[in-house]
């Protein structure tokens, strides 16, 4: 029966273009919406996975995110070193500076400064020059997309180029030299990142108290890591965090103050509300339409249960196409949308996530038009044309 | 098999093995209190094995309730009705289900066919209902439709052809199960008069054996003589059972 079915689905052509329409257009608005707020998700805790040598993370307990670091001692590192299970912590400073580029422009930019010895915590990859670069004098990594477009050298002759390695920048009145460009995952904040080294960094921020922004530390082989973070934390008064700890709290943080999640949970379930209006709606249309053959077929011995079924293998078929063609349009919009470095990703959680939309969009839908059917007299066959 | 009672003007003389259909007291209310409309009141009607039996009468005199309630997609509300030995009002609603689905055939009014499934696919439909593969249903649904003259159509959908021959469709569609009962709602209203007989000649010819029944219920005159014998209903009840159209 289900070859029935789905003759009797795709021959209503106008019904089945409708509920095919309906259902590709939230398919593809559910994984379109997704995508980008999945990429935008990512994007928040990009410094993390820009530092992919930290096991632990080790901050100020009052750290709300990672561009919220509240400076700790410039001992803790010492301190952390101390702890069971540590087996090298090194201080990170991680803070907004103004840096004056060659021509006169000004731009805020997030200065990282890593370990001095180790350069532990520096950037994950070269663009040109080398990470050990950075123990030359006053020497400062740029970050290579920055460098194109944020951070251009205007010409004596008023032409804009992108910095270049060799370029001197002016960070708090202090000379700074270009040695290397680095490529960054695409963060959600905008600020450019410099790296130099630890003491550098210090020498650049304007003097406080404290100045350590993290610490970063790995473990002694076959530690436990929830145990060494809990260690930590009670043997400093610091907060210890692993780097999916640190993502949680970050990704929590920027949703719950932007209301980035309300905007896109509403968009995402405005794609469902339609999904179910649209297909719900035609497919009923469409169950309406043919009640005078689902009732032939009721009358000439088909139960309830297998019309039921020809029902969802119905709408599971259009809305199995209509995934497809959803899903397929979120994907090459999305590929259009980070041509122009609008954020889109689409992991397999997110294919299987909007599949499980669409499957609940489907079984209203076939709700809808089943009710209908359920209820349907045989005897509607003997009434008149 | 159920015992049958005791035999009213409406039924017939013969003995209960040679009977295909067995009313007896049959009522039918539709609707409540004062809404209530009562089609049957107490209908008592036989019809032997191997015989065409019309029931004619006005509209709205329970023609339709009946034959609804003789086919299984109808439940009565009291009295008997017996097909081909099993008693109707026992069954359960599965049990009804499958009843019409492996004794009953229906040739409707308005033929039913669904439109987006080629006539051989419509043919076979009592098959795929059935269980039969899809293959060999239709492979029967050729043979039958061969026998009923549109072999060469196959793969036409309905609204291709003809108002006969759309009805033809619908009388292989309700043979290809092999059914012992037929019913037929006005199979030839929509049909001119040429193409109504030859509609008729071919139900007499191919839905008609020693095993096999067939109730047309009609308002055509024009196809009176094609019956066995004829019940006239009138307000829910069996008015007149004749053996010629020239007794009504």
């Amino acid at each position: 029966m289900n070859y029935l079915a789905i003759k009797m689905i795709m021959g209503d052509r106008l019904k089945y273009i409708g509920l095919l329409l309906g259902l590709t257009f939230a398919a593809m608005l559910i994984t379109q919406q997704m995508g980008i707020f999945l990429g935008y998700t990512v994007r928040m805790f990009s410094f993390i996975t820009d530092t992919p040598a930290a096991q632990l993370w080790v901050m100020d307990p009052q750290t709300k995110f990672t561009e919220d670091s509240k400076p700790v001692s410039d001992t803790a590192a010492l301190r952390v070193r101390s702890v069971d299970g540590v087996a090298w912590a090194v201080p990170m400073y991680r803070g907004p500076l103004n840096v004056k580029i060659q021509g006169g422009q000004n731009e805020r930019c997030v200065l990282i400064g890593v370990d001095d010895g180790t350069l532990v915590g520096g950037p994950p990859k070269m663009v040109e020059g080398r990470i050990e670069d950075l123990w030359q004098t006053d020497a400062v990594i740029v970050e290579e997309k920055a460098a194109k477009t944020t951070l251009r050298v205007r010409e004596a002759d008023g032409s804009m180029r992108g910095l270049r390695v060799g370029d001197t920048l002016s960070i708090n009145d202090r000379s700074a030299r270009v040695v290397g460009l680095c490529a960054l995952a695409d963060a959600f904040f905008w600020e450019p990142v410099l790296y130099t080294t630890y003491s550098r960094a210090l020498n650049y921020a304007p003097p406080e108290r404290r100045q350590t922004s993290f610490v970063l530390a790995g473990l002694k082989p076959g530690s436990s890591i929830e145990n060494v973070a809990k260690l930590v934390e009670s043997t400093t008064g610091m907060s210890a965090l692993t780097n999916d700890g640190f993502t949680r709290m970050t990704t929590l943080f920027v949703l719950k103050k932007t209301g980035i999640l309300i905007n896109f949970g509403i968009t995402v379930a405005l794609g469902f509300v339609i999904g179910i209006l649209v297909a719900g709606q035609t497919f009923y249309n469409f169950v309406v339409d043919n009640s005078r053959h689902f009732g032939s077929l009721k009358a000439l011995g088909l139960s309830n249960r297998r019309l039921l079924g020809m029902i969802v293998v119905q709408v599971l078929i259009v809305g199995a196409i209509g995934y497809g063609l959803g899903v397929g349009a979120a994907s090459v919009s999305g590929t259009a949308l980070r041509q122009v470095g609008l954020s889109f990703i689409l992991p397999k959680e997110l294919l299987i996530g909007s599949a499980v939309a669409m499957l609940g969009i489907c079984l209203v839908a076939a709700c809808l038009g089943a009710v209908r059917v359920m209820r349907l007299e045989p005897g509607i066959v003997f009434r008149g044309a | 098999m159920t015992t049958l009672p005791a035999q009213s003007p409406a039924q017939t003389s013969r003995n209960p093995g040679e009977l295909a259909v067995h009313c007896k007291a049959l009522t039918k209310t539709y609707g409540k209190g004062d809404s209530a409309v009562r089609a049957l009141r107490g209908v008592d009607l036989d019809v032997s094995k191997g015989e065409l039996l019309m029931l004619v009468g006005p509209s709205g005199c329970g023609k339709t309730t009946l034959i609804s309630v003789i086919a299984g997609v109808l439940e009565h509300d009291a009295g008997e009705c017996v097909v081909f030995g099993q008693s109707l009002r026992a069954m359960s609603g599965s049990e009804r289900t499958r009843f019409r689905g492996h004794t009953v055939g229906f040739v409707f009014q308005a033929f039913n066919l669904i439109p987006t499934l080629t006539i051989a696919e419509n043919a076979a439909v009592p098959l795929l209902i059935n269980g039969v593969s899809r293959r060999d249903a239709v492979g029967r649904a050729s043979e039958i439709l061969t026998r009923v003259g549109l072999g060469t159509r196959l793969k036409d959908m309905p609204n291709r052809l003809s108002g006969g021959q759309q009805q033809r469709v619908a009388i292989a569609r309700a043979l290809i199960h092999k059914p012992r009962l037929i019913v037929c709602d006005e199979p030839t209203s929509a049909l001119d008069k040429d193409t109504g007989h030859s509609v008729m000649e071919l139900l007499r010819e191919v839905a008609i054996g020693p095993e096999q029944s067939l109730i047309v219920v009609t308002h055509d005159s024009r196809i009176f003589e094609f019956a066995d014998r004829i019940a006239r209903m009138n307000d829910g009840q069996i008015e007149k059972v004749v053996e010629s159209h020239l007794e009504l």
